[in-house]
């Protein structure tokens, strides 16, 4: 796809997604990136904390799907993942139902030492049932196709 | 409470080793199944000399230290890295930063920090910054 193909989709939102967060998940995901932060795996502890109750690990947020914005298709093999910045309104907690949508927020080409490169900028939100945002999360994405 | 100077280092992190194992678990519990970092035929293929571990994993130990820091008593506001290395299994991550700005509020301080990570073998695999205040918010 061409920077001008990618840029037809900016700012049009993905259908949003509805997760309820699971203190399984979120165990397994503290496990996986070996934190054993109490917060993150007792109840028992996590209830006395100002919390009242199991919060997620900083970029847990990343392992939402966040939907797909229609009629925006490209091959993923490849890609490289260039940044990634969280912004936190309150932590995740277990029990929440978000509601997941991303869009397209920013295209644009480099030239470097791979060649032409296209820069793809998403702004991912999960927000809560009132619809105000817990998380917002910006991705680069670096596609080198055609 | 916490108090932060400018210029003072954050307490640093160190992992042990990353394992193909651990590559497996992140991403069943993360969902991302790019077999680049699981499946070493796969990622030969790919050119990469093997599995390579997913970058969202080692931003994890970079949230790991600063919520280690932050503490039950502070808040963590925003924390971005950008990706500039490849982390391998058996690579020992440490996970560092530096205070670069310092604002006084009512509750506290609003701390704003340049985070990193970097392998055994020196390479700085990530960098960003993070902003985190000493008290609840």
């Amino acid at each position: 796809m061409t920077v001008e193909e990618f840029t037809a989709f900016v700012d049009k939102p993905s259908k949003p997604v509805k997760h309820e967060v699971e203190k399984g998940a979120i165990r397994k995901f503290a496990q996986a990136i070996g934190d054993q932060n109490p917060l993150y795996m007792s109840e028992e502890l996590a209830k006395k904390s100002r919390y009242g109750g199991i919060i997620a690990p900083p970029t847990f947020a990343r392992t939402f799907d966040y939907g797909v914005i229609e009629g925006l298709w490209f091959e993923t093999e490849g890609l490289i993942h260039g940044d990634e910045r969280f912004h936190y309104y309150r932590p995740i907690k277990a029990g929440d139902v978000l509601h997941c949508s991303r869009r397209l927020v920013d295209v644009f080409e480099r030239s470097g030492s791979l060649g032409k490169m296209t820069f793809l900028v998403y702004e991912q939100t999960a927000a809560d049932e009132a619809g105000n945002p817990v998380v917002k999360t910006k991705s680069t994405i670096i596609y080198r196709g055609a | 409470m916490a108090h932060y100077a400018e210029g003072e280092m954050l307490k640093t992190l160190t992992k042990p080793p990353i394992t193909k194992t651990q590559l497996v678990m992140y991403s069943g519990a993360s969902g991302d199944f790019n077999p680049i970092h699981t499946v070493e035929e796969f990622a030969v293929k790919a050119g990469l000399g093997g599995v390579i571990a997913h970058g969202m994993l080692t931003m994890a130990f970079v949230g790991q230290m600063l919520t280690d820091i932050v503490g039950e008593n502070g808040t963590l506001v925003d924390f971005g890295v950008r990706f500039k290395g490849m982390v391998r299994p058996g690579d020992i991550i440490t996970c560092g930063g530096q205070v670069t700005k310092v604002q006084d509020e009512p509750g506290g301080q609003r701390v704003f920090a340049s985070v990193f990570a970097q392998t055994d073998k020196g390479d700085r695999v990530v960098t960003g910054d993070a902003e985190f205040t000493t008290y609840a918010i």
